[in-house]
């Protein structure tokens, strides 16, 4: 996520700064601006973000990815640097030290908390436990549950009846 | 009259986003573990079950409308304005609705966390 954002952020702002401004009279500049590689790059790594972001928020707390993704920030201060060459003075340095400080603190923090999965998962839920019964033998399989909640549905394959 | 829309922009811009996080993140939820989907039902199955996500796409267009009324309210306003009270308050605003709606247990440690990115991004956005 941290990799894929900052670098898709540089990216653009490479591209756009490569292509010039745009004026909102002539919005149809936009697309030969897609046509910039850096601009396609950026597109690319910023899906290539959101992948790994719902990836993160399907067995983490949405209140845990966020402070801890921040970290994305001083990454892309870092490519700003030595990439885009640019000057990062010291009250820059010092917002970067206390999102470091924040992503430290929420780093010791359990992944997963909160209500078991089913109170807040809807009729997913049930789907999902369905899907771990092995119907065609209907054989019983043990569900192993973790702290991760819904997402650690996980068939064990401890088979009871033979 | 431009500080009035500006705060307004900035008001739909933080309520959408966080809307959106948190659709997005009761989707991921409900559909569980991609890595553990992606090993027991395969890559197809994994993808169809996030596409078929009716609350994910949810998400997704209120993170759409987050976006758009952030460009618009940067039209009005100078990013050292846009850029905290947008980007900074989120994290705020996505803790206490992680805690409301998700009901995910925000201890004091991740709320003391929280509020340090929040005024590091602040001092971010801000220089």
């Amino acid at each position: 996520m941290m990799l894929f954002g900052a670098s898709g952020d540089a990216l653009l702002s490479r591209g756009m700064k490569q292509s010039g401004s745009i004026d909102v009279h002539h919005l149809g500049d936009l697309f030969s601006v897609i046509s910039n590689p850096y601009v396609l790059l950026g597109i690319v790594a910023l899906l290539a973000f959101m992948w790994s972001y719902m990836t993160a928020l399907s067995f983490a707390d949405l209140s845990f990815v966020m402070p801890a993704t921040a970290a994305s920030y001083v990454l892309m201060t870092l490519l700003s640097i030595f990439w885009l060459h640019e000057h990062v003075g010291p009250e820059r340095w010092s917002g970067i030290l206390f999102i470091v400080i924040g992503v430290g603190l929420v780093a010791g923090e359990p992944w997963r908390t909160g209500d078991p999965p089913a109170a807040i998962a809807g009729p997913d839920a049930e789907e999902q436990i369905a899907n771990v019964r092995d119907a065609s033998n209907g054989d019983e399989i043990k569900i192993g549950t973790n702290e991760a909640g819904i997402g650690g549905a996980k068939a064990d394959g401890a088979r009871e009846g033979r | 009259m431009r500080v009035l829309y500006t705060w307004i922009c900035i008001l739909i811009t933080v309520c959408a986003a966080t809307a959106g996080d948190v659709l997005v993140a009761l989707a991921m939820r409900r559909i569980g573990d991609l890595g553990d989907l992606r090993r027991h039902k395969g890559w197809l199955a994994m993808l169809l079950r996030v596409l078929t996500s009716g609350v994910l796409f949810g998400g997704i267009f209120f993170m759409t409308i987050a976006f758009f009324s952030n460009l618009v309210g940067l039209s009005w306003a100078d990013l050292s304005l846009m850029g905290p009270a947008s980007a900074a308050l989120t994290y705020i605003t996505n803790a206490i609705a992680a805690r409301f709606f998700l009901k995910e247990v925000v201890s004091p440690r991740r709320w003391i966390a929280t509020g340090f990115v929040f005024f590091g991004v602040v001092i971010l956005t801000h220089t």
